[in-house]
């Protein structure tokens, strides 16, 4: 009686992850699958030719500079991950071990910028960028977000869990603020700066609408915008490639994500929900 | 002892004068700091200052002038931006679009990411391999996203359409059709939404402690009531979390409309944020858009508010 | 290294914390600071460390001003309550940070670890981290860090109170070693009174903002200057019993419950303090002034607590095993051990075996 109800539950629980599973997957599945087609197959909608080859992935590398665009976007992703790892834990560490005056006003100040959205600002950027002669190069992509509200905000809360008395330890032991902030906050809050880590490079990675403004050449523009442009050139209805482009910019997204899950998983909670 | 009490609050109300005379000089630390904060903050407040402060005032302004078609303001208009904008029809539309599309959104992403984050948790064979399916959209940048629905949604070569003729179901126009096109980038945007949201509510229900179940088991309750009952008022901090955050990213949708229908058919997916760039950067009419920009930040930062609040809350009662 | 602290006093806007603290503290004393919880003797500490300013008065170390000096230049070490390690760092990296901070040399540095993890009998648990350790041996890693920076004076913050029973007990042993050999100015705040009273040479009781008493654990736990210190110290606690007339060379509690004055003191209110064991219990006596109401039985002794006729609750040892029930009627009578304390609770007068001895002043503290 109970193995027989635990079996039919068993059967119900597997139905229901097999049909989310072909949710999630199917456009995953039906664009690896196309990428290996011959166009001229996938125009006439047969999706079950048996034409396979990685004709398309050769086109793709050697006819559109998506391994450029690649190149850019990582460029300009490491980029701003460093800086907003250095310049927010600084800010941060501010607002949690110097006492100064006006200091919470301050952060608040910081804080309420996370209510603006970048979006509603692009127009006085765009002229900012423009005046400064950063149009058109990495710089007018990573200066922008050098620093991040956001990340200012969750570092400072990992810096509070930092127990006083380490701060006392650490200024009996005469540490100066730079010694204390290098040797003892970065490594106790490893987690958090990991996390930010990945927040900011993934956030930088899928910036779309401001490099879209920003840059005009194929040296400079990131992977994002750089498909938005081969899909609107003349390759637009050469779907096969199209799709060996996209799979060549997302599987190493989605490999880092599957050997990172483990800790991204961890890392994301503690940012989120802590 | 009470008299005792008393003796001592009168010494301590005498005492801050004696204090004051008594007074030496102790190391100043907060000499030491200031000097510190402006190194370790000043890098952030310039960016910020350059980058967040003067464009939101730039904006402010620019939302009260016409501008020529380099975006300086030629004539002060006060709110006549305001008013051309909330009394437009074009303009309503769009906000009433953005909101069908948010709440749309938010919803299912919801809805989608807890039955994910409850079936991951059955306790089946192969459970590592679902959870590691389930957070595969997180790997997704936009534009590849709208690249695999494009492709799906395609009339004559898309997965959707040639089900459904094998189905002889009749043939939809998915993104040139007012409807069905809304239809269409609520459904990827929810797709590609899923792979966070999942993670963070599997990880909240991992939080959940066991014996809570464990009671409910024994008191004979359903799944169901459990979920109801158990599940959801303990992640419903969670929940409220990823319900604002997905509202916000929402507001901001630009990439998948751009790339899938180009605000179109009919303007029925013009959202706020691809309407702002259309009317500064392909119209030129940086005032408007600008007055945009400020209706667009007043509604984000009401949700950011509110999310500011509930994470206050849960921060101060751990 | 001898440390002088003259009117120290603490303030946070016009909230004050501490005032009025004086004392010398010799070089090479074991010196605890006990009180209840806020009382301010981690602040006190801290301003001596040099973590939060002096608000008022002269700290001097070695005879030297220090007020405006940061703390490393104090020439001090301190172990904290929660031992303070850094958890990404291991047991020898633990004990040698602030030196490598100070930029000692490496083999200096290698040298001091190496004899501070003997000295605590963890040098086979250099590798690991803190958290593959027990409480105590974390615990011993903090003492290892005070003892690797070389200072003479060491302040310590509660450092046994995350440990269990049993354990405090051994590290207590091994702290007051260690403060021997080392020839260290040991400063211990406490708010265990047993820590107190077994390791140090001397006892600053703090209470209400201010010293209530300085003295050695004898004067403390035999002369307390009031009833606070007395309550404070001793277990089970001290029996405070309203004198309800004076006749004579007699303090009368009740009818049965006495004591008798070599000389007569001046009219006004008195408080009689006796120690539990200094109370005597009969339960034949066919004469009772009191009912029992609960009864502890410890092993060597046994806590009767009984309610005396006029309403007062006593404390009385006894020792062995006592069997009585409860609400059964007994009589409760003083040794000649007592302290008399006046209506402010000032002590005014030590009774031991027949020898009395008055206070100078009611109201002046005194170091004994």
């Amino acid at each position: 009686m109970i193995e027989a109800h635990s079996k039919r539950q068993k059967i119900l629980e597997y139905t229901v992850l097999l049909i989310l599973t072909i949710f999630i997957l199917i456009p995953f599945i039906l664009g690896f699958w196309t990428s290996f087609l011959p166009t001229a197959d996938i125009s006439k909608g047969a999706l079950w030719s048996s034409h396979l080859s990685l004709d398309n992935y050769v086109a793709a590398i050697t006819q559109t500079p998506i391994i450029r665009y690649l190149f850019n976007s990582l460029v300009v992703s490491i980029l701003t991950m460093l800086a907003q790892l250095l310049f927010c834990s600084m800010s941060a560490y501010a607002f949690v071990f110097l006492k100064f005056k006006g200091r919470d006003g301050l952060f608040y100040l910081v804080l309420a910028t996370m209510m603006l959205p970048f979006e509603a600002e692009v127009i006085p950027n765009f002229a900012t960028v423009r005046s400064l002669n950063l149009l058109n190069h990495y710089a007018v992509m990573v200066v922008p977000f050098l620093t991040s509200a956001f990340g200012i905000f969750m570092l400072r809360q990992a810096f509070l869990q930092i127990p006083t008395e380490v701060k006392e330890a650490a200024d009996v032991e005469g540490l100066s603020h730079w010694q204390f902030y290098a040797r003892v906050v970065l490594p106790y809050s490893r987690i958090s700066l990991l996390t930010l880590a990945a927040y900011s490079f993934l956030a930088s990675w899928n910036q779309y609408l401001w490099p879209m403004l920003t840059t005009f050449s194929d040296n400079f523009r990131p992977v994002q915008d750089g498909l938005r442009q081969l899909q609107s050139q003349e390759t637009f209805n050469n779907w096969g490639m199209i799709q060996a482009s996209a799979a060549i910019v997302v599987i190493p997204t989605l490999l880092v994500l599957f050997i990172g899950q483990h800790y991204f998983k961890s890392g994301l909670n503690e940012g989120a929900v802590k | 002892m009470e008299q005792q009490v008393t003796n001592n609050s009168k010494k301590l109300k005498q005492l801050p004068q004696n204090l004051s005379s008594l007074k030496t000089v102790s190391y100043d630390v907060n000499a030491r700091d200031k000097l510190h904060a402006i190194w370790f903050l000043g890098p952030s407040l310039l960016v910020l200052a350059v980058f967040v402060f003067y464009p939101m005032l730039r904006t402010l302004y620019l939302s009260l002038f016409l501008t020529n078609n380099l975006g300086k303001p030629t004539v002060f208009v006060g709110l006549q931006n305001y008013w051309s904008l909330l009394t437009s029809s074009s303009y309503l539309a769009s906000l009433q679009a953005t909101f069908v599309y948010v709440i749309a959104v938010s919803i299912l992403t919801l809805i989608f990411g807890l039955l994910l984050a409850q079936a991951a948790s059955f306790k089946v064979k192969g459970s590592n391999f679902f959870r590691t399916v389930f957070s595969g959209t997180m790997g997704v940048s936009v534009s590849v996203a709208a690249i695999f629905w494009l492709f799906m949604f395609n009339p004559s070569i898309g997965l959707l359409d040639q089900i459904a003729s094998v189905l002889h179901l009749p043939v939809i126009n998915w993104l040139t059709q007012p409807g069905w096109a809304m239809t269409a980038i609520v459904i990827s945007t929810v797709w590609m939404n899923l792979g966070f949201t999942f993670l963070i509510f599997f990880g909240a229900l991992q939080t959940v402690p066991v014996n809570l179940y464990e009671a409910a088991q024994i008191e004979g309750v359903s799944k169901s009531y459990q979920f109801f009952h158990i599940t959801l008022p303990m992640i419903s901090p969670t929940v409220f979390f990823v319900s604002i955050i997905t509202l916000i990213e929402s507001f901001k949708s630009f990439g998948l409309i751009d790339l899938m229908t180009a605000g179109g058919p009919n303007n029925a997916t013009n959202l706020l944020v691809y309407r702002i760039y259309q009317d500064a950067f392909l119209n030129g009419n940086y005032g408007l858009a600008s007055t945009e920009s400020v209706i667009l930040a007043i509604i984000i930062a009401i949700f950011t508010f509110l999310q500011f609040k509930i994470l206050e809350k849960r921060v101060t009662y751990q | 290294m001898s440390i002088e602290l003259q009117k120290i006093a603490k303030s946070y806007a016009d909230n004050l914390v501490l005032q009025d603290i004086s004392v010398q503290i010799q070089t090479g004393e074991f010196f605890a600071i006990v009180g209840p919880s806020g009382c301010g003797k981690s602040t006190l500490l801290r301003m001596i460390a040099g973590l939060i300013p002096i608000s008022a008065g002269i700290l001097k170390i070695d005879n030297q001003v220090v007020n405006q000096l940061p703390p490393q230049q104090r020439k001090l070490t301190m172990v904290f309550q929660n031992y303070a390690l850094f958890p990404f760092l291991n047991v020898h990296d633990n004990v040698g940070f602030g030196l490598k901070a100070r930029k000692l040399a490496p083999v200096k540095v290698e040298k001091r670890v190496k004899e501070a993890l003997e000295l605590v009998n963890l040098s086979e648990f250099a590798a690991r981290k803190p958290r593959e350790l027990s409480g105590g041996q974390r615990q011993r890693v903090a003492l290892a860090r005070a003892i690797a920076s070389d200072a003479k004076i060491c302040l310590m913050d509660e450092p046994l109170s995350n440990l269990d029973a049993q354990l405090r007990g051994k590290m207590r042993s091994e702290i007051r070693e260690l403060q021997q050999r080392l020839g260290l100015t040991l400063i211990y705040v406490t708010h265990d009174q047993i820590e107190a009273m077994t390791m140090a040479d001397r006892i600053m009781v703090l209470n209400d903002q201010q010293i209530q008493q300085v003295g050695t654990p004898t004067e403390i736990y035999q002369r307390p200057q009031n009833a606070f210190v007395a309550g404070f110290f001793g277990t089970p606690r001290i029996n405070l019993l309203p004198v309800q007339h004076a006749v004579a060379k007699q303090l009368v509690v009740d009818e049965s419950l006495t004591v008798n004055l070599n000389q007569p003191l001046p009219a006004g209110k008195y408080y009689l303090g006796i120690r539990p064991n200094d109370l005597r219990a009969d339960f034949a006596s066919e004469k009772t002034n009191a009912a029992l109401r609960n009864l502890e039985y410890l092993g060597t002794q046994s806590v009767i607590h009984a309610e005396l006729d006029n309403g007062q609750l006593v404390r009385v040892t006894v020792d062995g095993k006592l069997t009585a029930g409860i609400n059964q009627r007994l009589l409760v009578t003083a040794e000649q051990n007592f302290i008399v304390f006046n209506e402010q609770q000032q002590a005014v007068l030590f009774a031991e075996r027949g020898k009395q001895i008055g206070t100078t002043s009611n109201q002046q503290l005194q170091e004994a």
